[in-house]
């Protein structure tokens, strides 16, 4: 009996590198779904970003067709990297409603200015309060939201090339 | 040029570990051939030697921006002041690979030109240990972490450090806790010598005892300073929080301190012999597990290191080697090691099983807190683990060794009558039954787990003075002060803990310059808020004067900073420290009407939390030069006697 018990740290050893391995094979996913996928967008009133665009509240996203819905900010280097991407999606027919987070007035123009301007809308968030009930966590982020308002698909990062298959797809199921 | 020499010396170095190690095995083999053996010390030195000036090449390339190594480009920048140059060197994964290896060679040289207490053939297989340990470490930086690898074209300039890290303390918290994983390493080498050589008693547990004693005071200074620096850099205003990355230092704290407890049980009493063996590979087992867990991402953590997944295995691989093998020899060896001493149920032995079991469980509810995230994901499930699971389990537990902590001292060794140690115990019980009492009629809403703190904080603040009554202060040794330092400074922190979980005050408001605002005792005037430029950042500052009733206002200056390279927003909390606790000030965004958002905390007695980390360090040294010295002295009158 005690002999078997000596080889009992062994075993635990065993156990504890098996979970480590087990880890290291599986690398944990950092980044966390909203979990309003499926449900209606929350009810947001959110004042223009910009002069030059429209408000945007949480009706106008229940238009009767799927929108993409984009959260940005002036700020943020990723957000010029995913700028001509945007551009080709507005291309290709895609109607995008914009928020800004945490941005002024005159950054937003000049981001608009230098980066493009894909936006039908883009509402003011300066508290992230919209963007934190959206369960978004960074910018930019985005969202496929269907005729009934009801979020259909998220998308964390910046859109890259090779996602924009990815989000038509999610636009035309969304139908 | 420098980067190729300190590449050289890294390969010669680990030739050399391949040579002590096959040296010591030969040796312990071919006993007829004692040249064998006897050549393993100047190799253990030689290898020490040049390791040394390796990490010393390290230092001069990042002392000079030598922007065509890789390293350097990835961790330093030239604008930046020169304490971060040099502590760029082991502030990242290669850097501080090195340092260990560097550090774990110097003490293998230690114990070569030191070490005459334990038998030759005990020492020859230590080394050869050593040696084998240090060459997985070389293996690790040749094959997968080369610090001196070259970027060709070179750019410009660096890429910086990270500016969380860009902090005086920060420069040497890693170097700390890396010290305290060699001292495991060596007392694992120990461990491992003696199993081999069936020799575990009073000789091998006097020769590793200084280890432990120095790794554990240098692990107890990096957990301490550590939990100062998160307090005051995050911003966040607490000082534990069951980060993966802390409980990856305090697992070997827990180990080692039971180590430390187990280690001198043996060298007093030859007791606890496979337990203490057990317990320095353990120790050693959670450096690496975790330096794994920091290292290989396989966790999320505010302390992002680089994370590399090849890394991680190879950190693996390392464990499953040694720790894996250290195991499989203790369980062929260790039934043929003697049964040690015995003793009574009633004993300052007892007390220190004890005080291992609950230690031992506190490591089992941190390790099994830290892992099961990975667990849960192997099941599909996403989960974090915080405070509401780690407190409570952990906290009770500790509260119990507390009190075990303040009683053992007061027993006797071999064998003790319970009626006496309880009359010994008179005071502090008392003490701690009645503030129970007191705390609650004063402090009725107090939760219960600072409740119970703060009592226990009292009996064993009392309990572990106890050893010095009606002693000559004078002629007490240097070693029992130091147990009374040390216990006397887990008494300390609990208080700290437990008032001020249970008093602090918050307070999240948006004030207009010019405005006042009340917090705790205080109230904290805003006067203006100004941009300023600094080294390499710039940063928005509010000048704040706090008052406390009609007393001199004090002056605290929050900053937010905007680090240039690379990009990084930081929170420079200000903190004004009082004899009774700190208030502690953020500055957060201006909101569209102007007004500041502030954070504001009065935090009491959270500085004896730290007062106490650094008295059980202290106590831990003094044992420390106490052992050391009494021994030097006994070495010294037994030579004479010969």
């Amino acid at each position: 009996m005690r002999k078997v018990l000596l080889w009992l740290p062994l075993a635990l050893f065993g156990l504890l590198l098996g979970i480590m391995g087990h880890g290291i094979l599986n690398p944990e996913q950092t980044t966390v779904p909203s979990r309003l996928i499926g449900t209606k967008v929350p009810q947001f009133d959110l004042p223009a970003a910009v002069p030059s665009h429209a408000a945007l509240k949480s009706s106008d996203l229940a238009s009767g067709k799927p929108i993409l819905l984009n959260i940005f900010a002036s700020w943020c280097l990723p957000c010029i990297t995913e700028a001509p991407i945007l551009e080709e999606l507005k291309a290709k027919g895609v109607t995008i409603h914009a928020i800004a987070i945490r941005d002024k007035p005159e950054d937003v123009a000049r981001f608009l200015s230098d980066h493009g301007d894909p936006y039908a809308s883009i509402g003011s968030d300066v508290s992230s309060r919209v963007q934190i009930s959206l369960g978004s966590s960074g910018v930019p982020e985005s969202f496929v939201i269907d005729g009934k308002g009801i979020i259909r698909h998220q998308h964390i990062g910046d859109i890259k090339v090779e996602d924009v298959p990815k989000i038509l797809k999610a636009l035309e199921e969304a139908r | 040029m420098i980067a190729e020499l300190g590449l050289g010396l890294l390969w010669l170095a680990a030739g050399l570990a391949i040579i002590q190690s096959g040296l010591g095995m030969l040796g312990l083999w071919q006993t007829n051939r004692p040249e064998l053996g006897n050549a393993v010390r100047p190799v253990a030195v030689a290898q020490a030697l040049l390791i040394g000036i390796s990490f010393a090449c390290l230092i001069y390339l990042f002392i000079v921006s030598d922007m065509s190594v890789k390293l350097v480009v990835a961790n330093s920048h030239s604008d930046k002041p020169m304490l971060y140059k040099v502590s760029g060197a082991w502030g990242n994964h290669e850097g501080s690979m090195l340092l260990w290896v560097a550090v774990l060679a110097i003490a293998g040289a230690g114990i070569a030109l030191a070490e005459r207490r334990v038998r030759r053939d005990t020492l020859i297989a230590t080394l050869m240990a050593q040696g084998l340990l240090a060459l997985g470490f070389y293996a690790f930086l040749l094959f997968s972490s080369n610090p001196f690898e070259r970027l060709n074209p070179a750019p410009q300039d660096g890429q910086g450090l990270n500016p969380l890290l860009q902090d005086p303390g920060l420069a040497f918290h890693p170097p700390t806790l890396y010290f305290g994983y060699v001292g495991m390493s060596v007392a694992f080498s120990y461990a491992v010598g003696a199993l081999i050589t069936r020799d575990v008693g009073p000789a091998f547990a006097r020769a590793m005892r200084p280890w432990v004693l120095g790794a554990w005071v240098m692990l107890t200074l990096g957990i301490t300073a550590g939990s100062y620096w998160a307090y005051y850099e995050l911003g966040w205003g607490g000082w534990w929080f069951w980060d993966p990355v802390e409980n990856a230092s305090l697992m070997p704290w827990l180990a080692a301190t039971a180590l430390l407890h187990s280690v001198t049980v043996l060298a007093t009493r030859d007791a606890l012999r496979a337990w203490t063996v057990m317990l320095a590979v353990v120790a050693f087992s959670m450096s690496i597990v975790g330096t794994f867990l920091v290292r290989s991402g396989i966790l999320t953590s505010v302390h992002a290191f680089a994370v590399d997944p090849q890394r991680g295995s190879f950190i693996l691989a390392l464990m499953l080697i040694y720790i894996g093998g250290a195991l499989a020899l203790f369980a062929l060896r260790v039934g043929t090691v003697r049964e040690g001493a015995v003793f009574e149920p009633v004993s300052r032995e007892a007390a220190l099983v004890l005080n291992n079991l609950f230690l031992t469980v506190i490591l089992g509810v941190v390790l099994i807190g830290t892992l099961y995230p990975i667990v849960a994901q192997g099941f599909g499930q996403q989960v974090s683990i915080g405070p509401p699971y780690f407190n409570p389990a952990a906290g009770s537990v500790a509260l119990m060794l507390i009190v075990v902590m303040a009683a053992g001292p007061l027993m006797r060794w071999r064998s003790d009558s319970a009626p006496k140690v309880l009359r010994r115990l008179a005071i502090p019980l008392a003490i701690g039954i009645v503030s129970l009492l007191v705390v609650r009629l004063l402090a009725p809403d107090m939760g219960v787990l600072p409740w119970l703190g703060l009592s226990t904080a009292l009996l064993a603040g009392t309990g572990s003075i106890a050893p010095l009554w009606k002693r000559n202060l004078l002629r007490t040794p240097l070693f029992t002060w130091g147990m009374v330092v040390a216990h006397l400074g887990v008494a300390v922190a609990l208080a700290g803990m437990a008032v001020d979980s249970a008093f602090f005050k918050e307070r999240l408001v948006a004030v207009s310059e010019g405005q006042t605002t009340e917090v705790g005792p205080f109230s904290v005037k805003l006067v203006s808020v100004e941009p300023i430029i600094g080294p390499n950042w710039t940063a928005i500052e509010a000048t704040m004067e706090a008052r406390r009733g009609d007393g001199q206002p004090t002056t605290l200056h929050p900053q937010a900073r905007n680090y240039s390279t690379p990009p990084t927003d930081t929170s420079e909390a200000a903190i004004t420290t009082h004899i009774d606790g700190q208030l502690y000030a953020v500055l957060g965004k201006q909101g569209q009407d102007g007004r500041w958002q502030l954070r504001l905390w009065w935090k009491p007695l959270v500085t004896f939390i730290w007062l106490g980390g650094f008295m059980i360090a202290l106590g831990g040294l003094l044992a420390l030069v106490g052992r050391v010295w009494r021994e030097r002295r006994g070495m010294k009158s037994e030579e004479i006697a010969a």
